[in-house]
């Protein structure tokens, strides 16, 4: 039997989301201009006029977002409605200097959440489940949205956020979990805390995982699977569009349904901002077609990915991307925080060090390691080996306080980290994130 | 009266530390004392050379090295000689960083180099137990 959280949209025909989309966008394109100033300045930079987008055909005229218009417009820059309206804020994980934030009104959380209600049908859910969210709650939108669409499903929700873990397993085993949503290096880390607790993967009553926010493999899904006994589900999303359950995976795990009554998807070619056709991999867009509070129109995302509209077993209708496939910038994900090199060489600056470094990222366990090789100068060094470890440790602290994340610092002598062809590779990373 | 330490910052990985005393070696530097401080990642080899100035050049071409103040103490080569001198500075509540040893051709005379954060705190109490300590002529002078 095949379960749908809304059957009638999310089989509907390719004519019957057209015509939803057109409606939407036409409204949507009208409402932006009229409420967000930021945006009516690009499209009058750009001459087009609400009245020209008659259809999601003509998306293509409007200009694009980038996080970096995010950033100018912070905070408040690209609201659409007026704050008493608005009912909730959420924000990026780790960023260079301001967040971004994004804002919600009731119907905008409403929308989200059930977003992911259907992910978490797709998934197997239903009213009998037990739906233990342990992505992290607060300003993430990991642990807000499962937990709201757990709710709409109307499984027992288990709010356990992220972390501690021996409380997690001990909820787990004790109230019968069945479905587990966290990032999949966290599954991962469960099933493996559970194999030293001396549980084997029958043991426990989980059917499914819906795991998000970081890259992850085929291989690592099939070991997840294999380590907790359960179908693993991919979900995506961003803050910027509202959160996880933007696309999400079903039975057949070849690609996530984009929730198109909600989201117009397209792919560009990052270098000419051309849109590609299906079938192509290029960067994904996406243009917010209902939220209220925030509604982004052609927001880059940098994830690189591919569109398919090949029928699906599942029944659903709506367009399929495939996992990011790369960055069109060098945002690296690791343990699920986004980090770019660029906060690095901030950190290294602020605390008197050279900008000369190496960010090694690798995979052990299916938990990535970040490690950062950093040359000091002859007035940093001393004789006394605890002097030396003190300055891993005051920058691993920088870092942390900057990223989210403390990497594993490794001082170096000057001119030791290699150059290639005079030019410092900065990233070397060495998961095989991408078949 | 205290004497000149070099230490150079060493990557734990094989052939780092043959680097360092090769470079010393060619530069026809001998090397008096030694010894390396090790970590899971890196080392700081310190030396007490015949030629401070020459052996800084030499290891600051590839790796970092700095000079710092250390007393090197002449006992008798006998049992309990050390310990008295840690004695002392322990009951003038002196701490010491790390600590390291050598003999030389002179017979029946050993040393020991104390890094020691307050020097001139620990020479006034070694010099009034009347302990004999090296300068850096006495260095140089000593015979390998």
């Amino acid at each position: 039997m095949k379960n749908y959280y809304q059957k009638e949209i999310e089989t509907a025909s390719r004519e019957e989301i057209l015509k939803i989309q057109n409606e939407k966008i036409v409204k949507q394109v009208r409402h932006v201009y009229d409420n967000v100033p930021y945006y009516r300045d690009l499209m009058d930079k750009k001459g087009v006029k609400p009245e020209d987008i008659k259809s999601v055909d003509d998306i293509k005229k409007l200009p694009f977002l980038t996080k970096d218009d995010l950033r100018e417009a912070y905070p408040y820059g690209l609201l659409g409605t007026d704050l008493k309206n608005c009912v909730r804020i959420q924000s990026t994980s780790g960023t260079t200097g301001k967040r971004v934030v994004a804002f919600y009104t009731q119907k905008d959380i409403d929308l989200w959440e059930e977003c992911c209600a259907r992910a978490i049908v797709a998934a197997g859910g239903t009213d009998e489940d037990v739906c233990q969210v342990c992505y992290g709650y607060g300003l993430f939108t990991g642990g807000p949205g499962l937990n709201g669409g757990s709710h709409k499903v109307g499984c027992l929700t288990l709010p356990m956020s992220s972390g501690n873990t021996d409380r997690q397993i001990q909820f787990m085993m004790d109230l019968n979990a069945t479905i587990l949503c966290c990032t999949p290096s966290y599954a991962a880390f469960i099933g493996e805390s559970l194999a030293e607790q001396g549980y084997k993967p029958e043991d426990n009553k989980l059917k499914a995982g819906i795991f998000g926010a970081e890259p992850w493999t085929e291989e690592m899904r099939r070991s997840i699977e294999n380590s907790l006994g359960i179908k693993a589900y991919d979900i995506y999303g961003l803050t910027e569009t509202s959160g996880p359950g933007v696309s999400f995976e079903c039975e057949e795990q070849t690609g996530m349904h984009i929730n198109e009554d909600h989201f117009y998807a397209e792919i560009i070619n990052p270098e000419t901002g051309e849109v590609l056709p299906e079938g192509e991999k290029g960067e994904l867009v996406f243009t917010s077609l209902d939220k209220e509070a925030f509604p982004l129109l052609r927001y880059r995302t940098k994830d690189i990915c591919i569109l398919s509209r090949k029928p699906c077993s599942c029944g659903r209708t709506h367009v399929k991307m495939t996992k990011p496939l790369g960055r069109s910038d060098d945002m690296m994900i690791i343990r699920g925080v986004n980090v770019f090199p660029s906060q690095i060489e901030t950190v290294l600056l602020n605390e008197g060090y050279t900008p000369n470094y190496q960010i090694v990222v690798d995979r052990e366990n299916n938990t990535d390691t970040f490690d950062v090789y950093v040359e000091f100068s002859p007035e940093q060094f001393s004789d006394k080996i605890a002097d030396v470890q003190a300055r891993e440790k005051a920058l691993n602290a920088a870092m942390r306080s900057m990223l989210g994340i403390g990497p594993k610092i490794h001082l170096m002598a000057p001119k030791s980290i290699q150059r290639s062809e005079g030019k410092a590779v900065r990233v070397i990373d060495k998961r095989k994130l991408h078949d | 009266m205290a004497i000149t330490q070099l230490s150079a910052f060493l990557e734990n990985t094989p052939g780092t530390l043959s680097q360092a005393v090769t470079a010393i070696s060619d530069a026809g530097i001998n090397i008096r004392a030694l010894s390396v401080a090790d970590t899971r990642d890196f080392g700081i080899l310190r030396v007490i050379v015949s030629d401070v100035e020459k052996t800084k050049e030499v290891l600051s071409q590839y790796t970092l090295a700095s000079e710092t103040k250390v007393i090197a103490v002449k006992m008798s080569d006998e049992a309990g000689s050390l310990k008295k001198i840690l004695n002392i500075l322990e009951n003038a509540r002196i701490n010491v960083e790390y600590v390291y040893a050598f003999t030389s051709a002179i017979a029946g005379s050993a040393y020991v180099v104390l890094r020691i954060n307050d020097l001139d705190v620990a020479e006034s109490v070694l010099m009034g137990h009347g302990i004999e300590m090296l300068s850096d002529e006495d260095m140089k002078d000593m015979l390998g």
